[in-house]
């Protein structure tokens, strides 16, 4: 390795890459699994695969997915407004993407919850159209949407910046349509922060508690989500079951981004 | 110079150590739920003039609130805690189970119960009343909607589950149905007391909230007796927030007598009194009477006599595969 780097270090510095990762996730994340694995292999099937559980991952992973392609499609669109357009305010909107992260995620959950009841701003209006937001699947999507919106914006932007427009122009005056433009040369480029924002709003939507009980109404079966059902578990000192369905959220989270990992690659291979 | 200095130190020493010892500064931490912080709050300064009266010592008292299952977590997981008072036995119970911090004859070792102060059920209703609700039948009408809490995740909603099943028990109904037809009424499970406060008071979702008595006191006063009225149900559960002296810390930190002089201060007069003003209902006939007109009188059931200990009690009815998760199943 050493040699395609004019500075050296890389033993000293992988290896303090590695000690620091353990520290900080790797033997926090670990004791999950050695928690887990106190039960027997029975027990352990019984948790996690539990008809209260399985409905649970049902309602978390949809409303995950739901909020990363939304926050996909409005993050690239909100991007290329960001970084292709001078306007007046511009620095004020840049500056807003970021808040969701500044903000306690259960303000978030009760200020979501507050507009969206039938006697709040929109509620109240969605209300006539029989629409119905909060204590449904579509608040919980709501709530993830409105927690994971930067990270699209925030990974997709960079990318756009080094993309430079004389690219485009180019095409252009080569006679390619504007989708075209966009299909061919735009997207190849900026597909693997597309994908890494994807990614990270959905594993954050995984994992998202306080801003979504407030929000999803906590029925059973139908607006549980699996982190509610993990602090049900600890609640009656089950530490062992609580451990058991947080590896199965952290089992998804990772196959999830290995995949989407695994796709980066390729895409770049292919280009 | 030296020769002249070890006597000096040696009488300054002599000196300074009955002093420190004549007045000693002691903390203590209670680790409680979330209602109790205004109770607490008044009842430790009363305390620490007692105590500093009585010893001569300062003793200054930390409070910690919480979810009341949490804060018995936060123990067992090694916080150090001379005393718990938290909503539920089974919470200290737990603490015995999963950290042996305490005996398992906890709750003997105070009078009646270790419970000092109780609370009962009460419904939360709207002005006027307009769904005309008045005792636990009228919930599970058609029409009406009740706002409590998860049982899985609230002390507070356990009373609320067991006093519903009380009341069923006692008109000959048949319970499970009877609390089913109840959570039918329930719109949203919050995961707290403080979460479906919020849901009724702020949100406007719901016609009848089941609440602690005092956090209904609570609601009353702060936000306005024109908004909602108490209603209190023909029948309830006598709730018994229990208090513990944690042995394995206060044996450690050596503050076992001020910890048990602390707890039994709360059935002294002066802690009755102060449970009173806080709308709790107090253990004594006398300050009840004198502080405590407020209370209404009604039929108050006990989790040992209906439903044979908190134990029995939380594993029939809460733990997985319990009554209430029957309710939700197919």
């Amino acid at each position: 390795m050493n040699k395609y780097n004019v500075i050296g270090g890389f033993g000293i510095s992988m290896g303090y890459t590695l000690l620091y990762l353990s520290l900080i996730v790797i033997i926090p994340l670990s004791t999950v699994l050695l928690s887990a694995m106190s039960m027997s292999w029975g027990d352990f099937l019984a948790t996690v695969l539990d008809r209260r559980a399985l409905l649970s991952y049902k309602v978390t992973i949809l409303a995950s997915l739901t909020a990363a392609f939304v926050n996909l499609i409005i993050g690239f669109i909100m991007a290329w407004v960001l970084t292709r357009y001078e306007f007046w305010g511009k620095s004020i909107i840049n500056a807003a993407v970021d808040l969701p992260f500044a903000l306690p995620t259960a303000v978030a959950g009760i200020t979501l919850t507050a507009l969206y009841a039938e006697s709040g701003w929109i509620g109240s209006i969605l209300a006539k159209f029989g629409i119905k937001v909060i204590f449904t699947q579509t608040g919980i999507a709501l709530a993830l949407i409105f927690i994971t919106f930067p990270f699209v914006v925030r990974t997709v932007q960079p990318a756009l910046e080094e993309l430079e427009s004389e690219l485009e122009e180019a095409a252009a005056s080569l006679g390619a349509s504007r989708i075209q433009t966009l299909t061919k040369v735009i997207f190849p480029i900026i597909a693997p922060s597309l994908i890494t924002g994807f990614a990270l709003a959905f594993a954050r939507g995984l994992g998202e508690y306080g801003s979504v009980i407030f929000i999803s109404g906590n029925m059973p079966f139908k607006t549980e989500i699996t982190p509610l059902l993990i602090i049900t578990k600890l609640e009656q000192f089950n530490y062992a079951a609580a451990n058991a369905l947080a590896l199965m959220t952290l089992l998804t989270a990772f196959t999830v981004l290995f995949l989407l990992g695994v796709l980066k690659k390729f895409i770049r291979r292919e280009q | 110079m030296r020769k002249l200095l070890k006597p000096f130190l040696t009488i300054a020493v002599l000196f300074a150590l009955p002093l420190t010892l004549l007045a000693k500064d002691i903390t203590l931490l209670n680790v409680s739920y979330d209602p109790t912080r205004e109770l607490y709050e008044e009842f430790n300064k009363a305390f620490a003039v007692y105590w500093k009266a009585k010893t001569g010592d300062n003793v200054t008292i930390k409070q910690s609130h919480g979810g009341s299952g949490k804060q018995a977590r936060s123990v067992i997981d090694g916080l150090e805690v001379d005393v718990v008072t938290l909503a539920l036995a089974y919470d200290i119970d737990a603490i015995h189970d999963n950290g042996n911090l305490l005996p398992a004859d906890w709750q003997k070792r105070f009078k009646s119960n270790s419970s000092p102060y109780t609370s009962t059920i009460v419904f939360l209703v709207r002005k006027d009343n307009p769904k005309g609700i008045k005792d636990w039948n009228d919930l599970i009408k058609p029409g009406v909607a009740v706002i409590t809490p998860n049982p899985k995740t609230s002390g507070g909603a356990r009373w609320n589950y067991l006093a519903a099943w009380a009341y069923a028990l006692e008109h000959k109904q048949n319970p499970q149905e009877f609390v089913k037809a109840l959570y039918k009424n329930v719109p949203v499970l919050d995961s707290g007391a403080r979460g479906a406060t919020t849901t009724f008071v702020e949100r406007g979702i719901g016609d009848v909230f089941l609440s602690w008595e005092n956090e209904a006191f609570l609601v009353l006063n702060e936000l306005g007796k024109d908004k909602f009225e108490i209603v209190v149900p023909s029948l309830s559960i006598l709730a018994e927030p229990p208090v513990a002296v944690v042995d394995k810390v206060v044996d450690k930190r050596g503050t076992r007598d001020v910890a048990t002089a602390y707890l039994n201060y709360l059935y002294t007069v002066d802690g009755q009194r102060i449970a009173a003003q806080n709308y709790y209902r107090p253990r004594d006939k006398k300050a009840l009477d004198a502080y405590g007109k407020f209370f209404v009188k009604t039929k108050l059931v006990t989790v040992d006599k209906t439903f044979g200990g908190w134990r029995k009690a939380q594993k029939t009815h809460f733990d997985d595969g319990g009554t209430f998760d029957q309710i939700y199943g197919k």
